[in-house]
């Protein structure tokens, strides 16, 4: 067995310091040694972006990322959005677009639309398209889901969105 | 009792959003895959590299040998705890883990065992297997005639009267051949005006689930319990039952939502395996594949169809003749029964005097192939929509109009003899028509880049006979649980039997509890497979719904309380009970008439409960040059009888159409010499966000189907019926080719526009 390093990383707010093998990847890390389930795993090679997290902002595959990369980072995962009881916006418009079927594509799917919610104008829907270009989702044929982000999208910078 | 006395009280037909929503936006919705157990084991799977041969030797030392290695398990192995391990729902033909022969490449041979997932994925590498190769057969028209067989003796499973002529059959790789003869098509030939013969071929695909099938299993005190995302826990407990010889009492399968199933997930997958590997380990296992294992657990069956059609000179189809085989991999899986219950709509949703199907299961040295939404149905549309466009271009009569011409109109009956009821064809075919703009003059392209519209139609009966049974539990506050076996993989089941029993009750559908299928506490549901849980499902809820409300009247009038008073539940348990306490337990079941079909015409008057319609328009853009294809608009339109939940219906519509959109254009599993090519998200695409149509639409159409809860009937494969043809057939209308096998590739519309021109590409 390959030899533990030590991280210490910030997930959803929360800092954690975890002796890890330099082989684990960061998916297995949130979810094995965090718990943090919320983070699916479908292709475990990069292509279907179910395990999408956000790397010190930035969106990213936790499948094609180790552990010990996190060393000193901010992580973000669905868990950290909203709860139940308070579903952030984005969730809300999901919910309401009936932009899920499964649910196994869709925290992938809210934390790449995070960070394309916080970059870019998404003023169409081939941006949209364009943005979420790295999910799949063998459901929904993705017309509820361009939906749900377009309202998304129109509902930023109002000030009940906080 | 009348299932159709309900009359709604506003909770069906409603768009609320799922009621399990909440929990997959947050990410707490459970699944196995996120399922552990202390003290569990992972297994990981040492798999065949050839397609057919007998096992020499299995050497495990080098594995076993490596630190963390808790076991190696091969066939043998199992044998010792389970004398007969061989599983399957029509056949029992699948061993847990290869025994004696292996039959594809990728069938399970051994297992590693350990507490870290890549100690067993390394020690799994580490088996050696040698084996003596054997003659192998891939092909299901030539599987027929092949002198490689893929199993010595056919052993049928002993549920299904239709199979019992192949017990002990050798020499032989056909597991099921269905036989329909109505009337008399060789005179019909003889004397037509016009005789047409084509043949269609589909590929083999795969439902890649983005949850990819995932089981565990744990024993203690003579009792097995089974976590697995299954589409049908009740076949599982019955099947696993019978392996160990123990009483259905001793086995539990407990589900969670599913990440997606489209009939993947359905019968034995891993869990008979999972259950083996507690029992010789003792210590809980889990076995969680990877998207390339997918491949070779269960697919779509490839298809050829010959298809032959006598028509007269004013476009009546009056005899057709379908000729289809079924490829279905080295294991029967449900596969005998696609041939067979969608063989006998073979000849399409047309009113045809004369009409002669042999339908062919055969076995061949590939991955298995079983259920994928639609049970062989669009395999047969592809085909038969192909050939009905041909006919009426060849005729010169309108597609539409010559379709219009040979429907199948309500009250006629159908080849099987069954009268058709309550499928609202005609309006399907009408509505898709007038959404593409049919017969309305279109930009037709300029230049090297061309624009064509196609359309087709297809139907499939309602698997039968089946049955459900549900569980409706008020509680001492009035409160309502629901306990039915149906599993939710995303097509909104829990939403949908919410909402149905929230209806009969007369309370908020978003107050209803939907417990998930688990066989200690769930009542027997035959399986979430062949859109029927609405229907069946629908029934038993709506019949236990009654029994409560019987129950209620009966408990008030104990109390003297008169008719009328609608007092709240809790007031009447309160006075009963002087507490909160109590509760009153409704019961329901459904299972539909049926008449099985004669064995050598197929003939029944009561085949299915129920018929599924669907049509597709399409407008395409083909590139003349490249033979590069656009669609621009794909309207896809579905009979659902009475809409239990619109928005639902709406993206299972949807859904479907762009999985189908996928199996149509881009996908396909490409073999060489039995050696899968293509196992991964990587070289094998499906649809993602951009390669949506630039317009997609979805329109229900709503009618009422006789029987159904509140009308209502299954839509979750509708829209996958006539994507393919009408995409076809679009393409036909647009530059003048015909592409007769999938996948539709710009390759294929390029080498057949260079051969129309009389100019063909060489080969590669």
């Amino acid at each position: 067995m390959s030899k533990h390093r030590t991280i210490k990383a910030t997930v959803n707010g929360i800092a954690y310091e975890r002796s890890v093998e330099p082989r684990l990847l960061l998916s297995d890390f949130l979810r094995q040694t965090l718990g943090l389930t919320g983070t699916h795993v479908g292709c475990e090679h990069g292509v279907c972006g179910a395990c999408t997290v956000l790397i010190d902002g930035d969106s990213a595959r936790a499948c094609l990322y180790f552990a010990v990369q996190a060393d000193g980072r901010h992580i973000e995962t669905v868990e950290g959005l909203g709860t139940i009881d308070d579903l952030s916006p984005l969730q809300q418009e999901f919910r309401e677009h009936h932009a899920l079927q499964c649910g196994f594509c869709t925290p992938g799917m809210l934390m790449t639309c995070v960070d394309l919610l916080k970059k870019y104008p998404l003023a169409s829907d081939a941006e949209i398209r364009d943005g979420l270009s790295g999910n799949l989702c063998r459901c929904t044929g993705y017309e509820h889901i361009v939906r749900a982000v377009r309202a998304a999208a129109a509902r930023r910078g109002r000030k009940d969105d906080g | 009792m009348n299932d159709t006395a309900f009359v709604s009280t506003g909770q069906v037909g409603r768009s609320l959003p799922r009621v399990e929503a909440r929990a997959k936006v947050t990410g707490t919705a459970e699944y196995i895959h996120n399922f552990r157990l202390p003290g569990m084991l992972i297994g990981k799977i040492c798999r065949s590299t050839v397609p057919h041969g007998r096992i020499r030797h299995i050497d495990t030392s080098a594995a076993a040998a490596i630190p963390g290695v808790y076991a190696i398990v091969t066939g043998e192995d199992i044998r010792k705890i389970i004398p007969d391990p061989y599983y399957g729902p029509a056949f029992h033909d699948q061993p847990i883990l290869a025994l004696d022969k292996v039959r594809f490449v990728g069938e399970p041979v051994a297992v590693a065992l350990a507490a870290d997932p890549h100690i067993a994925e390394n020690a799994a590498r580490a088996i050696t297997v040698e084996y003596d190769e054997l003659p192998a057969v891939y092909d299901e028209v030539e599987a027929v005639t092949a002198t490689a067989y893929v199993h010595d003796v056919l052993k049928p499973a002993g549920t299904f009267a239709d199979l019992k002529h192949l017990v002990g059959r050798r020499q032989t790789n056909v597991a099921l051949d269905f036989h329909l003869r109505r009337g008399d098509v060789e005179a019909e030939f003889a004397a037509a005006d016009h005789v047409f013969a084509h043949e269609f071929r589909t590929q083999q695909v795969m439902h890649t689930p983005l949850e990819p099938f995932v089981s565990v299993a744990e024993a203690a005190n003579g009792a097995v319990t089974i976590h697995t995302a299954s589409q049908n826990p009740s076949f599982v407990r019955v099947e696993i039952a019978r392996l160990l010889g123990l009483k259905e009492n001793r086995v539990r399968v407990r589900t969670a939502f599913l990440g997606g199933g489209f009939g993947g997930k359905l019968y034995i997958k891993l869990e008979a395996l999972v259950t083996a590997l507690t029992l010789i380990a003792q210590r809980p296992v889990k076995v969680s594949l990877t998207m390339e294992e997918q491949f070779f657990t269960i697919t779509r069956h490839p298809c050829t169809f010959r298809i032959k059609s006598a028509v007269t000179k004013d476009g009546r189809v009056t005899a057709r003749k379908c000729e289809v085989y079924y490829n279905g991999g080295a294991y029967a899986d449900i596969g005998p029964r696609v041939a067979q219950k969608s063989g006998f709509a073979a000849a399409g949703p047309y009113d045809i005097a004369n009409v002669h199907i042999d339908s062919f299961e055969t076995y061949t040295n590939r991955p298995p192939a079983g259920a994928l939404r639609g049970f062989g149905t669009p395999q047969l549309v592809w085909a038969y929509e192909s050939h009905t466009d041909l006919i009426a271009r060849a005729l010169s009569l309108d597609p539409v109009e010559f379709r219009r011409r040979n429907l199948l109109r309500d009250g006629r009956p159908q080849a099987t003899g069954t009268v058709m009821r309550d499928a609202p064809l005609a309006a399907v075919l009408e509505r898709a028509a007038a959404a593409i703009g049919w017969g309305q003059p279109f930009d037709r392209g300029s230049g090297p880049v061309k624009r064509g519209r196609g359309i087709a139609i297809g139907f499939k009966a309602s698997i039968s006979p089946t049955a459900s049974v549900a569980i409706v539990n008020l509680s001492g506050d009035g409160s309502c649980t629901l306990y039915c076996g149906t599993v939710d993989m995303g097509q909104g089941s829990t939403t949908a039997m919410a909402q149905i029993a929230a209806d009969c009750l007369g309370i908020e559908a978003e107050t209803v509890r939907v417990i998930a299928a688990d066989t200690d506490v769930t009542p027997y549901d035959m399986g979430t497979l062949g859109s029927r849980s609405t229907y069946h499902m629908g029934l038993a809820i709506q019949r236990a719904a009654a029994d409560a409300k019987a129950k209620l009247a009966a408990l008030a009038a104990e109390l003297g309380v008169p008719e009328g008073t609608n007092l709240p539940i809790a007031e009447l348990f309160r006075r009963k009970y002087g507490a909160q306490a109590g509760n009153i337990i409704g019961t329901g079941s459904f299972m539909p008439s049926h008449k099985s079909p004669d064995p050598q015409t197929g003939q029944t008057d009561d085949a299915t409960p129920y018929w599924m319609s669907a049509a597709t328009g399409c407008e395409v853009e083909v590139d003349t040059e490249t033979g590069r294809f656009r669609i621009l608009r794909l309207v896809n339109v579905a009979d659902c009888g009475t809409a239990i939940n619109p928005r639902i219906v709406e993206t299972q519509l949807t859904g479907a159409t762009v999985m189908q959109l996928g199996f149509t254009v881009y996908e396909g599993m490409e073999f060489t010499d039995g050696q899968l090519r293509n196992p991964s998200f990587a070289e094998y695409k499906i649809p993602g966000i951009r390669d949506m149509p630039a317009r997609l639409e979805g329109e229900i159409v709503t009618s009422r189907q006789g029987g159904g809860p509140f009308g209502a009937k299954g839509v979750g494969e509708s829209g996958t019926y006539a994507v393919s043809p009408a995409i076809a057939n679009a393409i036909h209308d647009a530059v003048g080719v015909r592409i007769s096998a999938l996948p539709i590739t710009a390759e294929k519309v390029y080498r057949a526009l260079r051969e129309a021109a009389g100019n063909p590409l060489p080969e590669d």
